[in-house]
């Protein structure tokens, strides 16, 4: 597709593709304890407002990415999923802390075992809860993502599922 | 009234009522016979002697699996103990399980004197075939949501209550997932695969 399009259709993706990462309006849906390393993040020390993320934004609406931080339980999912629908396209999904990639350490009957079987992820930030700076190299994971996006829509392939030890 | 003579009082007061008593480290325990927890409930709240205006906690104990498998130590990686040493001297052994006719759930409430700042712990036995028991809701506003709770991970009912339905768990879900014989991992999901 990438091949057959002009000189200036690219040029105008590209700029978009630069534009669109550095306004990142997200959704914070923080359920648990990983919800205080994401306001560590957001405030002035790490300050996530260098990468154009400082803006959240409490309505799915407006909101880019949504940001799942803390464990999903299989009574919030439906949720999850309404939150996801409700926003517009395009759109991202940040898995924040090991219990949104795989469930972490809750293997009962309360816990979703991985966000990604719900809703696609693009980018996920394991630990328990990551580090700031982990958040931070995610973030720009997720950057390089959206830069890299088509404005047609078009996404590169999926990130696979990460690879836990349980 | 220190934790002695709270249960002293309670057992000279409803001698029939009370089916053993201990006051382990301090903290007074009733086990009281279940037809008579309203009753007893009903003189700990309003007699002037226990004035209990605090219902703190209303849990519950499934027994089925209590002492007949080793629990497995918690630090294994460490190699740290978890029973504890037995360099501690220890003048006030845990008076230990229920004995072994004793019934599969007991309903735990944990009650307090705001103006006594006396504290005692009620204990009833509910048999599994007929797990159910009287609503203290009546009583203290407290028992409404903690009895419900208890009903939605144990599946023991009480009797009178207004609005017994899931708490935690939601609608849908079958089972009552802190009994023993419920897989720990067993998942219901609302939407997505069973995982």
């Amino acid at each position: 597709m990438s091949g057959d399009t002009g000189f200036l259709t690219s040029r105008l993706e590209e700029a978009i593709g630069w534009a669109r990462k550095f306004s990142i309006f997200q959704y914070p849906f923080v359920t648990a304890c990983c919800g205080m390393e994401y306001m560590a993040t957001a405030c002035s020390h790490y300050d996530v407002d260098r990468f154009g993320a400082g803006l959240p934004r409490f309505s799915p609406r407006q909101a880019d990415v949504l940001f799942v931080v803390g464990t999903i339980s299989h009574k919030m999912a439906p949720v999850m999923k309404r939150i996801y629908d409700q926003m517009a396209d395009p759109k991202w999904v940040v898995a924040f802390g090991v219990c949104t990639c795989t469930g972490g350490f809750y293997d009962n009957y309360a816990t979703v075992m991985g966000i990604d079987t719900i809703i696609p992820v693009d980018v996920y930030i394991p630990g328990c809860p990551p580090r700031p700076e982990y958040v931070l190299d995610g973030l720009l994971k997720l950057q390089a993502k959206i830069e890299a996006q088509h404005a047609s829509g078009q996404r590169p392939a999926p990130e696979s599922r990460p690879e836990f030890v349980r | 009234m220190n934790a002695e003579d709270l249960v002293q009082a309670v057992k000279g007061r409803f001698p029939q009522a009370v089916l053993a008593s201990h006051s382990y480290r301090g903290d007074a325990t009733v086990v009281l016979r279940r037809d008579s927890l309203l009753e007893v409930a009903r003189t700990l709240k309003e007699d002037a002697a226990f004035q209990m205006s605090f219902l703190m906690d209303v849990t519950a104990v499934d027994f089925s699996s209590f002492g007949k498998k080793r629990s497995p130590a918690f630090f294994t990686s460490s190699g740290v103990a978890v029973s504890p040493s037995p360099q501690i001297p220890d003048r006030e052994p845990w008076p230990g399980p229920p004995g072994a006719s004793s019934s599969r759930f007991a309903v735990v409430y944990h009650l307090f004197s705001l103006p006594l700042k006396h504290r005692l712990r009620l204990e009833v036995p509910v048999e599994e075939r007929d797990a159910e028991v009287d609503s203290l809701s009546a009583l203290w506003g407290s028992a409404d949501w903690l009895e419900r709770e208890v009903w939605d991970m144990f599946g023991i009912r009480f009797r009178g209550h207004q609005n017994l339905k899931r708490i935690l768990m939601y609608e849908e879900f079958v089972g009552h997932p802190l009994r023993k014989d419920y897989a720990v991992n067993k998942r219901q999901p609302l939407i997505g695969p069973v995982n």
